[in-house]
C-alpha cells in the first residue's frame, strides 16, 4: 500500500520534472531570443534585459537557476506586461477558472452518474435510449460547439442568461453547461455499462437470496461497485476540464487562467507560456494522483495485488 | 424389484405391438450441426450492416469525404469563385443563391472554405491516426512479443509520457516550432501513438499464450512469422477500432489548438480555425459559425458512431 | 416423512428471439424434513431453473412460469409477492451457487455480508449479529474466524469462499438450503471438505438440502434421494441405492456408466452418452430421450411415456418398462 503510493508518487514526480525541463529547453530552442523581434532596442538596454532575464548565463546555469526557482514557485517576469511576475498574473487569475472547473466537475459527476443509473435500471427501455444517444452526442460534439449554441439559444434569443462575464450565480449555467457536458456524456456511458455488469453479477443473486429488497441490493451492492470506475476517470476528467476552460473562458469572456494562456500564446509571452504549462500540468499531475490513490480506497481488491508487484 | 411388482400408470391411448418396435439411437439426428459456419470476419461485416446507426455514420462520413473533394470544385464551376478569391463588397453576407454559405469577413465564399476546411481537418486526423497506427504497432508490438525486460522498460517510458497532459507538449511544440500543417501533425502524434500501443501490447500479450501460437512456435515458426501471420492479424478488430476512434479526437485537437491560435495558420483555414474567426460577433453572421460547426460535429459523431458500431461488430460479446 | 417441500407439476419458459424455450416442464417432486435430495443431469436439463424457481430468483422477463404449485411448509410460493418472497429467502430457504468466486460482493468485508442478513431477518443489533456471525464461521470451520470476519472476498481461497457461503445461507438456520452446484468450481480434495461441512451442519441445524449436480459421485457421498431430469423432465426419481444399483431409465443407466468407479475393472472404456439433448424451443412429442437412446422404439418417438413405479420411492418414465416392450415387440 505505503509502496503503491510511493511509486505513483515518484513516476509524478518524474513526469513533472521531465515536462519543466523539456519547457525550458523548448523555449531555449527558438530561434533568435525574445527581443529580437521587437523594435530596435539600443544595445545598452538590450545587455540590461539579458542581464535581468539570465541570458547572458551559459544554458545550464539558467537551467538550475530556472528548476530553483520552479520548486519555489518562481517563473519569473513577464515579457509583456512590464514588472508582473508570472506567478501573479497566475494566482490572479486563478479564482475564476477555479470556481467554473470545481462547479463543473462536481456537476459532471452528479449528473452523469445519475443518468447512468438510470440508464442500467431502465436497460434497453425509452429513458436508456434517450441517455445513450445524448451520450453519443456529448462525447462527439465539441465543447465549442456546445458552448456557442447555447450562447446562441439561452443568451442571444431566449435572453434566459447572460451572454458574456463571469458576475454572479446566473453566470455559471452556460460556461459550466459546455463545459462539462463531455465528461457528463463519459461519466454516463461509463456507469451505465459497469452497473450493467455489475446487476448481473452472481454477487448480486447472493444478495437477492439473503432476501435483502431491492433498495437495499441497489444501494449497498450495485450503486456502489457500479460507479466504481468513474473514480479512474476523475484524473481524465480534470484534464479535460482545464483545457476545455481555456477555450470556454475565451467564447464566454471570463477572465480567468484559460484566457492569460490563450492571450500568452498569441502575444509569444515566453515565461507566461512556460508558467502556465507547469502550473498546468502540476495541477493535471496531482489529479491523477489522487485518483490512483483514491481508486485503492475505493476498491480493497487493489491493496494486495497491486501493492504485492509495485 | 422383480417385473411382478411393476404398476404401469393408465395409458392415453390404445398401444399396439408395433408401436414397440426397437429402432435404436438416430445417431445421425442427434450429432447434426445446426449452423452453418462464418468466418469471424464476415460474421463481424454481416453485424455491422445490420447496425443501421453504424451504415449511417458510414454513408454520412462518405458525404463528407466526397463533398470534401468536389464541394471546392463545385462553387468554382457553378460561380467562379476559388478558395483566396475575395468580394470586399459582400462580406459577412447570408447564405444566398451565389454564396450557398454565405461569406465571411473577407467577402470569402463559405462553401468552398468549409469544404476545404473539412479537407484540411480530415486530411490531419487520418495523417495523425496513421502515423499513430503505425508507431503505436511498432513500439506496442515489441513491448508484447518480447515482453519481459524490455517490455518493462518501454512501458515505463509510455507511462512516463503519458502522464505529461499531452495537450501541453502539443502547445509547447508548436509555439517553438510554428504552426503549420507538418508541425502540428507532428505535435498532435508526439503522444498520440501511446494508446495504440497499449491496445496492441495487450492484445498481442492475450493472444501470445493462445494454443495456435504456442503450435505454431511449437513447429518452429519464426518471430517474424508467428508476430505477422498470427498475432498482429488476429489483434487487427482492437486496432481498426482505435483508429477509427482516434481520427475524431485529432480532428477535435487541431480544432482546440486553433482556439489558441496554433492550428493552421491563415490564409489556409481548417474547421477549427474557421469556427475560431466566426468567434468575434458571431451572434450577428450566425452562419458563419453554423456551418463549419455542423461539418465538424457531424465528421466526429459519424466517426463515433461508426467505431462503436465496429466495435460491437468485432467482438459481439462486449455488446450491451 | 413430513414433506416441507412439494413441487407440483411446474412449467418454466425462457422468452428468447426465435420463441420460447420450455426449460422446465412438468416438475413433480417432494423434499422431506431433514432430507438431502439430489437433482442430477447434464446442463441445460433445467435443474438449476427448477432450484432458482423454488427461490423465485430467476429473472422475469425473460423467464415465465406458465404453471404448476411450489408448497413451501404449505404455503403456495409462486402465489407469493416480492416483498413476502423477501422475508423466506435467506430466513426459511438458503442458498449457495456454483461459483465462490463470484458470488461474493468483492468490496465488502466478508463479515458484513453474513450480519447483513442476521439483521436483515432476526432484527439483530450490529454487535448481535457480529457474534453471530464469528460464530457461524467457526461453525463452517473458518480458523481464525475473528480475524476473517474483517477481510475482503479476495483474501479467502476458492473453498473457503465456499464456507462463507454456506455460513451465510445458514445464518438464520432456514429449514431448507438450496445448493446449486456448490462444488463445481472447486478442486476434487476441497469439494470433499465442502461437503463434509454440509453434511455437519445439516446433523446440527435439521436442514433440508436440495442439490444440484452433475456429479454422481457427490450424490454417492451426501443424498438420501435422487432425481434424475432430462430435458426439462424428470426421467427417473429413487433412493440413493435403488439409482446406483438398480437404475431403470436408460439416461441414468448412461449416466452411471459414463462414471469413472473404483471397482471398474482395468481397461473396461467409461461410455458417453452420444449426441446432445433437444432443442427445447420445440420439445420433442414423444420421449425427449428417444433420439439417443439405444433401446428406442418407434412409441418412444410418438408418446411422452408416463411414470412406471417400482416402490414408494423409486419409479422411472419409460417405454422400455411397459410390459408390452417385453411381451411382444423384441422377437428378434
Amino acid at each position: 500500500m505505503v509502496r503503491y503510493i510511493a511509486n505513483k508518487f515518484f513516476y509524478m514526480l518524474v513526469s513533472l520534472f521531465i515536462l519543466i525541463s523539456a519547457t525550458f529547453f523548448l523555449m531555449k530552442a527558438i530561434p533568435g531570443d525574445p527581443f529580437t523581434s521587437e523594435k530596435k532596442v539600443p544595445d545598452q538596454i538590450r545587455e540590461r534585459l539579458y542581464e535581468q532575464y539570465g541570458f547572458d548565463k551559459p544554458v545550464y546555469q539558467q537551467y538550475l537557476k530556472y528548476l530553483g526557482d520552479v520548486v519555489q514557485g518562481d517563473f519569473g517576469i513577464s515579457m509583456k506586461k512590464i514588472n508582473r511576475e508570472v506567478s501573479d498574473i497566475i494566482t490572479g487569475s486563478f479564482a475564476p477558472s477555479l470556481k467554473l472547473g470545481l462547479v463543473a466537475i462536481v456537476v459532471a459527476v452528479i449528473i452523469g452518474v445519475s443518468f447512468g443509473v438510470l440508464a442500467a435500471l431502465y436497460h434497453r427501455r425509452l429513458l436508456d435510449n434517450i441517455t445513450m444517444v445524448l451520450a453519443v452526442l456529448g462525447i462527439a460534439v465539441p465543447s465549442f460547439v456546445i458552448a456557442t449554441l447555447l450562447q446562441y439559444v439561452f443568451a442571444s434569443k431566449l435572453h434566459w442568461l447572460p451572454t458574456m462575464g463571469f458576475k454572479g450565480p446566473l453566470y455559471y449555467f452556460l460556461p459550466v453547461a459546455a463545459l462539462s457536458a463531455q465528461p457528463i456524456a463519459f461519466i454516463a456511458r461509463l456507469t451505465r455499462s459497469s452497473m450493467l455488469e455489475v446487476l448481473h453479477a452472481d454477487y448480486i443473486k447472493t444478495a437477492k437470496a439473503k432476501g435483502l429488497n431491492w433498495i437495499a441490493i441497489l444501494f449497498r451492492h450495485v450503486i456502489r461497485n457500479g460507479i466504481m470506475p468513474v473514480v479512474t476517470y476523475l484524473g481524465p476528467m480534470t484534464a479535460n476540464i482545464v483545457t476545455g476552460s481555456v477555450v470556454i473562458e475565451q467564447i464566454f469572456g471570463i477572465g480567468g487562467i484559460g484566457k492569460q494562456f490563450v492571450d500568452a500564446i498569441s502575444g509569444r509571452d515566453y515565461p507566461v507560456i512556460m508558467g502556465i504549462t507547469i502550473f498546468y500540468g502540476v495541477l493535471l499531475m496531482i489529479a491523477r494522483f489522487i485518483t490512483d490513490i483514491a481508486y485503492v480506497f475505493v476498491d480493497p481488491r487493489i491493496k494486495l495485488s497491486k501493492g504485492k508487484e509495485g | 424389484m422383480d417385473s411382478n411388482q411393476v404398476q404401469v400408470m393408465n395409458s392415453p391411448v390404445d398401444l399396439k405391438p408395433e408401436d414397440f418396435k426397437k429402432i435404436g439411437a438416430d445417431e445421425k439426428q442427434a450429432e447434426v450441426i445446426q449452423r452453418e459456419s462464418i468466418s469471424a470476419l464476415r460474421d463481424a461485416w454481416q453485424r455491422l450492416c445490420a447496425n443501421k446507426l453504424a451504415m449511417t455514420a458510414l454513408w454520412v462520413l462518405g458525404f463528407i469525404v466526397v463533398a470534401s473533394i468536389l464541394g471546392p470544385f463545385i462553387s468554382e464551376w457553378v460561380h467562379g469563385y476559388d478558395y483566396y478569391s475575395n468580394d470586399l463588397l459582400a462580406t459577412n453576407e447570408s447564405p444566398s443563391a451565389t454564396h450557398w454559405f454565405g461569406t465571411d469577413d473577407l467577402g470569402r465564399d463559405m462553401f468552398v472554405r468549409t469544404w476545404m476546411g473539412a479537407r484540411i481537418s480530415l486530411f490531419v486526423g487520418l495523417v495523425a491516426a496513421c502515423i499513430d497506427l503505425i508507431i503505436g504497432v511498432i513500439y506496442g508490438g515489441t513491448m508484447g512479443f518480447f515482453g519481459g525486460r524490455i517490455d518493462e522498460i518501454m512501458n515505463k517510458f509510455s507511462e512516463i509520457l503519458y502522464s505529461i497532459p499531452y495537450l501541453l507538449v502539443t502547445i509547447l511544440l508548436l509555439v517553438v516550432l510554428e504552426p503549420s500543417l507538418g508541425t502540428i501533425i507532428l505535435a498532435l502524434t508526439i503522444t498520440g501513438w501511446i494508446n495504440m500501443s497499449w491496445i496492441v501490447r495487450g492484445e498481442i500479450m492475450q493472444l501470445k499464450n493462445r494454443e495456435f501460437v504456442l503450435a505454431s512456435r511449437s513447429m518452429g515458426a519464426g518471430s517474424g512469422r508467428l508476430l505477422f501471420r498470427h498475432l498482429l492479424p488476429n489483434a487487427v478488430g482492437p486496432i481498426i477500432v482505435t483508429v477509427t476512434l482516434s481520427v475524431p479526437n485529432a480532428i477535435f485537437a487541431e480544432a482546440f489548438l486553433s482556439f489558441l491560435g496554433l492550428g493552421v495558420q491563415a490564409p489556409v483555414a481548417s474547421l477549427g480555425s474557421m469556427i475560431n474567426d466566426a468567434l468575434t460577433g458571431w451572434l450577428y453572421y450566425p452562419w458563419r459559425m453554423l456551418f463549419p460547426a455542423t461539418v465538424i460535429s457531424l465528421t466526429m459523431l459519424a466517426f463515433n458512431i461508426f467505431g462503436d458500431g465496429l466495435r460491437d461488430a468485432l467482438d459481439p460479446k462486449l455488446k450491451k | 416423512m413430513e414433506p416441507i417441500l412439494q413441487v407440483k407439476d411446474l412449467h418454466v419458459s425462457f422468452q428468447v428471439k426465435g420463441g420460447e424455450v420450455k426449460a422446465v416442464r412438468g416438475m413433480n417432486f417432494e423434499v422431506g424434513k431433514g432430507e438431502t435430495v439430489a437433482i442430477v443431469g447434464e446442463s441445460g436439463s433445467g435443474k438449476s431453473v427448477t432450484a432458482q424457481t423454488i427461490m423465485r430468483l430467476i429473472p422475469s422477463p425473460p423467464s415465465i412460469i406458465r404453471q404448476g404449485e411450489i408448497l413451501f411448509q404449505g404455503q403456495d410460493m409462486l402465489k407469493k409477492t416480492n416483498k413476502e418472497m423477501e422475508a423466506v429467502r435467506g430466513k426459511d430457504i438458503g442458498m449457495i451457487f456454483q461459483d465462490p468466486m463470484t458470488s461474493l460482493n468483492p468490496t465488502i468485508k466478508v463479515g458484513k455480508q453474513i450480519t447483513e442478513v442476521l439483521i436483515k431477518h432476526q432484527k439483530m443489533t450490529a454487535a448481535q449479529a457480529k457474534r453471530e456471525g464469528i460464530e457461524m464461521l467457526k461453525l463452517v470451520g473458518i480458523k481464525n474466524a475473528e480475524a476473517r470476519f474483517n477481510q475482503y472476498p479476495h483474501e479467502f481461497s476458492g473453498g473457503m469462499r465456499q464456507r462463507v457461503m454456506i455460513a451465510i445461507a445458514l445464518a438464520c438456520r432456514p429449514s431448507l438450503l438450496i445448493a446449486d452446484e456448490p462444488t463445481t468450481a472447486l478442486d476434487v480434495t476441497i469439494q470433499a471438505q465442502i461437503m463434509d461441512v454440509m453434511k455437519e451442519m445439516q446433523q446440527r441445524l435439521g436442514t433440508s438440502i436440495i442439490l444440484i449436480t452433475h456429479d454422481l459421485g457427490v450424490v454417492a457421498g451426501m443424498c438420501d434421494r435422487v432425481i434424475v431430469m432430462y430435458a426439462g423432465e424428470v426421467v427417473e426419481t429413487g433412493t440413493k441405492w435403488e439409482i446406483f444399483k438398480n437404475p431403470q431409465h436408460p439416461y441414468t443407466k448412461g449416466l452411471l456408466r459414463s462414471m469413472p468407479r473404483l471397482d471398474q475393472k482395468k481397461g473396461e472404456p467409461l461410455i458417453p452418452i452420444i449426441g446432445t439433448p433437444p432443442d427445447l424451443i420445440k420439445p420433442p412429442i414423444g420421449c425427449p430421450f428417444a433420439a439417443r437412446c439405444e433401446h428406442a422404439m418407434k412409441i418412444c418417438e410418438q408418446i411422452d411415456p408416463s411414470a412406471t413405479v417400482f416402490s414408494d420411492s423409486h419409479s422411472a418414465r419409460c417405454w422400455d418398462l411397459h410390459p408390452m416392450a417385453r411381451e411382444g415387440g423384441q422377437p428378434s
